[in-house]
């Protein structure tokens, strides 16, 4: 099936049996079948994508550009088709409008420096809010030191973990800069209006930037219905290889950015004294790129949508509405993060009297894969009270038999430690 | 039903973790030393109370895993009395233990923690309170922070 047939009708998907493409998904973990509750930290990879990269290397790989040879050639065109392929999966306007990153950290670092160091002075505020993760939060943090900036947050609204917007316009006011938050909280499993928030911030000049990291590869993205200046996602939480992302940025903004890093492919000509750089993307692309990435990357963007990502949101939606009211039936013995409706394909909680560590390490021992921990959302820890949560998070290959047995072995660790 | 478990989590370290020991702030202490594991936020302090070279008493408070809160009460209890180079000679066997399985000497009830090196992720929760309680002994005041340890 080509990326532009369309999806089937979500009725007609048979979720179980697109387990079959993902290989890892058929072992077991300390003798039990595993059961991989931990995507939102990194997906798997379908056989699509890893059959993708083998053939990159067994038959085209070559350095991109620049190249006269014919693999040179090749290697150019998968890259370069990815980028085209990366433009239309978010509904950018032009392929030049899309950036190769390592992953979300790197492309948030990139806006914070290049557009960051042009764009922000002392006195300035860059507006985030109390759910981003570290890598939303300790780019901006290095910027404002630089720069002499402040930083602000817009706060949430307890347990249940929504985003104050009543507090928005009020905060949007003087001298914001910026504004960067997350689309869906990595550990609250609340999906943020993005385009109703960038509109209001965009209405009063400041910039934005959509983290998208936990929402890429599980529903639509369209960058021009969200509004944003920039959007950062990660290839490995959508099926694709570690190591590659994409940054957005709108074409008039990064066509006045100065470079981020310096070295080959991003320059038009270098003297010994000075140099010239490429017009965006290539200008904020130095160095070889992570080729085999974009390949992957282009497979794992075709796989989704081969799937349809509104019926994989819809089903995402399904099984953590269907854990939370599992999970709710523990009653007093857990406490339960992020909205009751409405939310993404995570869970948080904590169960009474027994630590995130004890809940993930035991669950491993079931062949449950969980994590623990404050998910690199130390902030939005404290501002709960707690100094972890045990989070499972759910990716389109999961079952409601799964998440069934994950609520059976919380049951069973509750009566271990004696809850 | 938890055979596969029961090497990390004994008995005495559950009821450690349930119930632990020597678990409050020490009135009159010569020393104290904070612990913190920053990937999953454990906390603890650790005071101690000398006589010249005896660990008189000594006490600790905060919150953590079963693992971190059992071992910090059963140090506590193994640590009483002995003096400063006793202490070392037990956080070295309770090293060696944690992190190889191999038990050298007698290291009594500590004996329990043997497991834990099948659970690499736990190590650093077992080998906290251990590391707070040589900086207590040292008494240099420095936070010991499991990130900036060989664990």
């Amino acid at each position: 099936m080509s990326p532009t047939t369309p999806p089937p009708a979500s009725g007609t998907i048979d979720w179980s049996a697109l387990r079959a493409d993902f290989p890892i998904l058929h072992q077991q973990v300390h003798g039990q079948p595993l059961i991989y509750l931990d995507n939102a930290a990194t997906s798997q990879k379908p056989r699509a994508v890893l059959e993708a990269l083998r053939l990159y290397y067994e038959r085209d790989n070559a350095n991109v550009h620049r190249g006269i040879h014919e693999l040179s050639n090749r290697a150019t065109t998968a890259f370069e088709a990815a980028r085209t392929r990366a433009a239309q999966f978010i509904n950018a306007r032009s392929a030049d409008e899309i950036i190769f990153t390592r992953g979300t950290t790197e492309g948030i670092n990139l806006v914070a420096q290049a557009w960051g160091s042009k764009n922000v002075k002392a006195g300035d505020t860059i507006l985030l809010t109390e759910m981003e993760h570290h890598s939303n939060i300790v780019p901006w943090q290095l910027l404002a030191e630089r720069t002499g900036a402040k930083l602000a947050y817009l706060p949430i609204t307890g347990d249940i973990g929504l985003l104050d917007l009543a507090r928005l316009d009020e905060q949007l006011g003087s001298g914001v800069k910026l504004l960067a938050l997350t689309h869906i909280s990595n550990s609250l499993g609340t999906i943020n209006p993005v385009a109703d928030i960038c509109a209001r911030a965009r209405k009063r000049g400041i910039t934005t930037l959509v983290d998208a990291a936990q929402s890429a590869g599980h529903r639509p993205i369209d960058v021009q219905e969200i509004g944003c200046d920039f959007l950062a996602l990660s290839g490995h939480k959508m099926c694709g290889p570690t190591g590659i992302g994409i940054l957005y940025g709108r074409q008039e903004t990064l066509e006045t950015m100065p470079p981020y890093q310096g070295g080959g492919e991003m320059i038009l000509n270098v003297d010994f004294q000075r140099s010239t750089w490429k017009q965006p993307p290539h200008r904020f692309e130095a160095g070889t790129p992570d080729i085999s990435g974009a390949v992957g990357l282009h497979a794992a963007m075709d796989y989704l949508d081969q799937i349809g990502r509104h019926n994989i949101a819809r089903h995402d939606q399904e099984l953590g509405a269907y854990a939370y009211a599992a999970l709710s039936r523990l009653k007093d013995g857990i406490r339960l993060f992020g909205p009751h409706i409405g939310r993404a394909g995570l869970v948080s909680f904590l169960l009474k009297d027994v630590h995130a560590h004890d809940v993930v390490t035991v669950a491993d021992q079931r062949g449950v894969a969980l994590r623990g921990g404050h998910h690199c959302n130390q902030p939005l820890m404290r501002k709960l009270g707690v100094e972890s949560t045990a989070r499972a998070s759910f990716y389109f290959y999961n079952t409601t038999a799964e998440i069934d047995r994950f609520v059976e072995v919380l049951g069973e660790i509750q009566k271990f430690f004696g809850a | 039903m938890f055979d596969d478990l029961s090497d990390l989590y004994q008995q005495v370290i559950l009821d450690h973790c349930k119930k632990p020991r020597n678990f409050h702030e020490l009135t009159g202490a010569t020393s104290s030393a904070q612990g913190h594991n920053p990937l999953c936020g454990d906390q603890l302090k650790l005071y101690l109370a000398m006589d010249g070279e005896l660990v008189k008493d000594i006490s600790f408070q905060g919150s953590g895993c079963c693992i971190s809160k059992a071992s910090a009460s059963l140090l506590t209890e193994a640590v009483k009395g002995k003096t400063r180079e006793q202490v070392q000679k037990i956080f070295e066997q309770v090293h060696e233990m944690v992190m190889t399985g191999r038990v050298v000497g007698d290291v009594g009830k500590l004996a329990v923690f043997a497991g834990v090196y099948k659970f690499p992720a736990r190590v650093k929760c077992a080998i906290l309170a251990w590391h707070a309680v040589m900086a207590a002994l040292k008494g240099d005041g420095q936070p010991v922070s499991t990130e900036n340890e060989q664990s």
